[in-house]
């Protein structure tokens, strides 16, 4: 890789980005020096290891890459709106259906995900963080490098155009031979290193840092499915590295486990990926079917409905999930066997996910609903995720799948899955707890348009991509001529897409609009809530809870309101043990970067230069015995004072 | 961080931080469970794609890979001898147990190291076929394993030297110790499933 080729020239889009993204960082650095704001960053948030303050920063960085991702998914709305349009040429629609999905799922869904994850989870134990929180912090400084890595692909260098799946061969040297797939292949491996250990830190936090008296079921259902969510990482991802390992061998020093040539296998690709890939959309949806299980007790007021059976079926979800990878290529020979084997336990994870939509309804049943913007995303959820597993059992059957493949009803399907399985449960999680995380709520009025446009538009974008694909329109298709009947879908589709951006702006305009005027005055509890995240001050201390809680009962904080038993003594108040800040995760993720970056562009020597800050790093880590510190009884006692009023 | 603390016990297991250290290892081993399971049947559905290349039968020394293995295991065996004597508090001879299995490491990483120089003098590299990749990736993976290893427990050596047996050092050292022993467990599979297997078919 010549200097000269290192940024795009791609005509007046590109260099309009390159403009605007120099602009904004050369803005934010300014400002933040201006503003004399640097000290503060890099003391409460780039060396922070306290878990709630991680979770804000992987929610902002996830509203930022829907943006990203959002903005891929317009301009190829447009570009399809019209037949013969000649917005985006081939190659430019490749990369941005690559990158949006890419984006969509890993650098937007997980991170929202995962942030909420960090913000509840402790919270809802009755902990006082994870288990290992500067492990904690690497995590989020990893994903943010790989972030940061695959988004500046588009003006370095180019962007992968393989597709999100990047099959093989295509995907290989020979037919894509620029630096944008090297991006896909190690982007991704820095920022999966991560999720790994956000997975592991998860299992242990959970099986060991529970509140006493909180047996595994009496755990909330947000931290179960985090939980088995966290498993699900574990068994999953290292297959994910193991495949990316060999597309980066493949491409940066020519061996051969994907090549036809030579002796590789294409086809190990696609399993590998799919055994990672299906996994992985579960890892996704069950913290989703948690919040909605919360945020639906806590607004029908009623506990939830079928709580084993809700245990058992992400449990059997969970399991299941590893077997039905072969769905994805029931048309690439497998034979009548296999794909009857990977049809019928495709067909099954229709049944544990059916009694969850179930006890969602009883849940309800009877319940005084309270019509808050939490609840609305979440009863919106039930239909709209019903259409995604409808068509999902469609899909499934093998012989019918024949028609379906790689078409447009294909891509209408997983984005009804997708999100109002996932990106509804982040909304609806986000207007439930952001009183936790910032001590106020989000104007409930302006969430009204948020939620309206955006269901309605999420709805005009993609009900049409259904009959189009049965029109026979194949997906990633950048153009198509006139007279094949697609056009007026097409045309509807794309206009849905700009009410559902309407959506998402009005979601900004909210976040902006409450943190400058909404009510400081919500207390620690403003839903009447049911679980332990709410048993102290919004937003939480960063000790999380003066004295941990004793735990009788399923939706502990309900019984306690009950029983009367919220109170604190000041006798109860003891020293707080608690971890330091840490340089080493922020340092660790410039590390990686650069390496990342070099290995790229496949420039060994600075590449192996570079790598030399990882291993000190890594030492530094390893002599690192500090013991953390304590926060004295008068500071814990100062702060419970001020939010409860007088101690008893 | 609550700091519950019992006073029996091994000395690792003391302290909540301690348990859930060792606890979190276990998992991430089984993560490298499913890596290397990966690798391994990635190298099963590639292992006959020579590509004209050279086969298994015509590369694999036995005498090599059988001290390879030997070293390993032995150092597998000085290692737990290193631990049996942290447990009985004597921390000279977990150093010296240690550097015993340092050594013997070494050694391994030694022996890998010229035999594969000694393949791709025979013309057998990682671009050669499938087959050659996925067994050099499967190898170097685990080499890298070791490798990362010897210098792990080099700087647990010298925290040992600086501050002698306590709880966090006896974690550390623990810790090291499942990682070293799993690595064992991993070439055991290597031996049979790739060499053995290799040589016989
Ligand atoms: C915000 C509104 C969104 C719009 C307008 C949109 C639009 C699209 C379109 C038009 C395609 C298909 C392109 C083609 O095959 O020609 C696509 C593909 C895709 N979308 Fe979305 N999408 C949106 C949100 C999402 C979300 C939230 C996710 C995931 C959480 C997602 C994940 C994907 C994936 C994985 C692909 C496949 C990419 C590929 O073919 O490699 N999208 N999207
Ligand atoms: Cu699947």
């Amino acid at each position: 890789m010549s200097l000269d080729k290192l940024l795009v020239d791609g005509g007046p889009l590109i260099l309009g980005s390159q403009i605007a993204i120099g602009l904004t960082i050369v803005s934010i650095l300014f400002l933040v020096t201006y503003l004399k704001k640097w000290k503060y960053l890099w003391k409460e948030w780039f060396t922070t290891v306290d878990h709630k303050k991680i979770g804000i920063m992987y929610i902002l960085a996830g509203v930022v890459m829907f943006f990203r991702g959002g903005v891929d998914g317009l301009l190829m709305k447009a570009q399809t709106a019209r037949p013969n349009m000649e917005f985006l040429d081939a190659q430019h629609y490749d990369e941005i259906f690559t990158t949006h999905g890419v984006i969509m799922i890993l650098f937007m869904a997980m991170p929202l995900l995962i942030g909420i994850m960090n913000v509840v989870v402790p919270l809802q134990i009755g902990a006082r963080d994870v288990a290992f929180p500067k492990l904690n912090a690497l995590s989020f400084w990893l994903f943010f490098a790989g972030a940061m890595l695959f988004n500046i692909s588009f003006v370095v260098g180019g962007s992968p155009d393989a597709g999100w799946t990047s099959y093989f061969p295509l995907a290989g040297k020979e037919f894509t031979p620029g630096v944008g797939n090297n991006y896909y292949a190690i982007a991704l491996q820095i920022a999966g290193i991560g999720t790994l250990a956000t997975g592991i830190n998860f299992i242990v936090t959970i099986l060991k840092m529970r509140a006493p008296g909180m047996g595994l079921m009496k755990m909330p259902m947000f931290t179960w499915t985090s939980f088995i969510t966290s498993i699900i990482i574990v068994a999953a991802f290292p297959i994910f590295t193991v495949a990316l390992a060999f597309m980066t061998l493949d491409r940066l020093l020519g061996t051969h486990f994907f090549t036809v040539a030579a002796g590789g296998d294409p086809m190990l690709w696609l399993n590998l990926f799919w055994l990672w890939g299906h996994p992985e959309v579960y890892i996704v949806i069950l913290p989703a079917f948690g919040m909605f299980s919360e945020v639906i007790a806590t607004f029908a007021r009623k506990n939830l409905y079928g709580y084993k059976s809700m245990v058992a079926s992400i449990v059997g979800i969970a399991f299941l999930s590893m077997l039905v990878w072969v769905h994805h290529f029931y048309t690439m020979g497998s034979g009548p066997a296999v794909n009857s084997v990977f049809s019928i336990t495709t067909m099954m994870i229709a049944i544990p996910t059916g009694v969850k939509i179930f006890n969602w309804l009883f849940t309800m049943r009877k319940g005084r609903i309270k019509f808050t913007n939490a609840m609305l995303w979440s009863l919106a959820f039930v239909p709209c995720f019903t259409i995604g597993g409808v068509t999902g059992v469609m899909l499934a059957m093998a012989a019918a799948d024949y028609q379906y493949h790689n078409t447009m009803f294909l891509v209408a399907h997983f984005h009804y899955v997708l999100i109002p399985g996932v990106v509804f449960a982040v909304f609806a999680g986000l207007y439930y707890w952001w009183p936790k995380m910032f001590g106020f709520a989000l104007n409930e009025k302006i969430g009204k348009w948020h939620f309206w446009l955006f269901v309605i538009g999420f709805n005009m974008t993609f009900m049409p991509m259904f009959f189009v694909g049965l029109k026979g329109m194949s997906r990633r298709m950048y153009t198509y001529s006139e007279g094949l009947g697609w056009e007026g879908l097409l045309g509807f589709s794309a206009v849905g897409a700009l009410v559902l951006a309407a959506g998402f702006a009005a979601l900004c305009y909210n976040i902006y609009w409450s943190f400058r005027y909404a009510s400081r005055d919500v207390g620690n509890d403003p839903w009447d809530a049911r679980t332990l995240e709410w048993a102290t001050a919004s937003p939480a201390p960063h000790y999380n809870f003066a004295k941990t809680p004793e735990v009788s009962s399923l939706d502990e904080y309900w019984v306690m309101k009950k029983e009367g038993r919220t109170n604190l003594k000041k006798e109860e108040i003891t020293e707080i043990h608690m971890p330091s800040n840490a340089w080493s995760p922020f340092f660790m993720c410039v590390a990686f970067g650069v390496v990342g970056f070099f290995l790229v562009f496949e420039w060994f020597t600075l590449a192996a230069i570079s790598a030399v800050a990882i291993v000190i790093g890594l030492i530094a880590n390893s002599f690192d015995y500090d013991e953390g510190y304590h926060v004295s009884v008068e500071e814990v006692e100062e702060t419970e004072r001020k939010w409860r009023g007088e101690l008893k | 961080m609550s700091a519950h603390t019992q006073s029996t016990g091994p000395l690792e297991y003391r302290g909540l931080q301690n348990q859930m250290n060792i606890l979190g290892f276990w998992i991430f081993l089984g993560a490298e469970i499913v890596l290397f399971s990966t690798l391994f049947a990635s190298y099963f559905v590639l292992e006959m794609n020579t590509a004209g290349g050279p086969t298994q039968e015509e590369l694999f020394k036995i005498k090599d890979v059988m001290i390879e293995t030997m070293l390993l295991l032995t150092s597998s065996f000085t290692c737990g001898l290193a631990i049996h004597q942290m447990r009985e508090n004597k921390l000279k001879g977990l150093i010296s147990w240690m550097i015993v299995t340092l050594l013997l490491g070494l050694g391994f990483i030694y022996m890998e190291v010229t035999e594969f120089i000694h393949y791709v003098h025979e013309g057998a590299t990682i671009q050669t076929s499938g087959f050659l990749s996925a067994f050099f990736t499967l190898l170097g993976t685990h080499g890298l394993h070791v490798s990362l290893g010897i210098g792990w427990i080099i700087l647990l050596l010298i925290q040992l030297a600086r501050r002698g047996l306590t709880p966090v050092t006896a974690r550390k050292t623990f810790i090291a110790s499942l990682y070293w022993h799993f690595l064992d467990v991993v070439w055991i599979f290597i031996f049979t499933f790739v060499y053995l297997k290799g040589m016989v078919m």
